[in-house]
């Protein structure tokens, strides 16, 4: 099972972002594109993903523990700080820039365009400017 | 079939892995979260690298089953590209979550944390896209 479920669980992810267009750099453009010619497609994506995780995580929550670990791991910081934003910011940027998120981009690497990995190595790179970025004073 | 019911039915697949993972793992389905963990600890990464293999032949299986064709790949330069992906990956490590992390499974959780960083990087997606494609 501990091995099942995270399978499972990208396969279905996986074939989601394919299906709903995700992985398709001019689709989600076109969505971001609100004043031009928009593309509603993927609010449907985000919309149904969301309505559905709202009823489901709270079910799941309900119980005490998951299935297979001790514990569940949710994060704890609920303080809207500096990183959180300028993060958020920031990544929304880069979004609006080529039109990959994190999830999309790594599941269009399996369609072999050499941009693609050249998106996923440096979102690699990123993170860790990001995580030295964030032992800094100035930052915290 | 209808595009809107195809985008939705992804959406629910999407769903479903979230809930899998955390009814039976406990964790949290942030794509950028997992690559960290995976890249940085590997060897308590287990489950991360699963997922992600899936996430991999997940994609690839729904194009080899439905007959759709590979998306057109984009026609922007490959170092808008690198320019993206080091934006994408500063800005999620920093914020802590992208758009499954935060946009899903945050607000999913009723998380105000989550809800303002989707609303923040939507803006600024909006924006930039705005920027590119009707200023420049």
């Amino acid at each position: 099972m501990n091995k099942l479920i995270p399978l499972l669980a990208g396969l279905l992810f996986g074939v989601g972002l394919a299906m709903s267009g995700m992985t398709d750099t001019a689709k989600v453009l076109g969505f971001l594109d609100l004043f031009g010619n928009w593309d509603p497609t993927l609010a449907f994506v985000m919309g149904g993903a969301v309505a559905t995780t709202l009823i489901g995580f709270r079910l799941v929550l309900r119980q005490s523990k998951p299935v297979c670990e001790s514990e569940f791991q949710l994060p704890k910081n609920n303080k809207l700080d500096k990183p959180l934003l300028i993060g958020a910011a920031i990544f929304g940027i880069g979004w609006g820039v080529y039109g990959y998120c994190p999830g999309p981009g790594l599941a269009a690497l399996v369609y072999l365009d050499g941009k693609t990995l050249v998106f996923v190595v440096a979102l690699l790179i990123g993170m860790l400017l990001a995580h030295q970025t964030s032992q800094k004073e100035w930052i915290k | 079939m209808n595009e809107y019911l195809i985008a939705l039915i992804g959406g629910v697949l999407i769903w479903l892995a979230a809930v899998l993972l955390l009814a039976f793992l406990g964790r949290i389905a942030g794509i950028s979260g997992i690559v960290w963990g995976a890249v940085t600890t590997p060897a308590s990464s287990a489950w991360r690298w699963l997922f992600l293999v899936g996430l991999l032949v997940g994609a690839w299986f729904y194009h080899a089953i439905s007959g759709v064709s590979f998306p057109v790949p984009s026609g922007l330069p490959w170092w808008q590209a690198a320019i993206a992906g080091i934006l994408v990956g500063f800005g999620v490590k920093l914020g802590s979550g992208c758009t499954s992390g935060h946009g899903v499974c945050g607000i999913g959780r009723l998380s105000m944390r989550s809800l303002i960083a989707t609303l923040t990087f939507m803006a600024t997606g909006i924006i930039t896209v705005f920027v590119l494609r009707h200023i420049f």
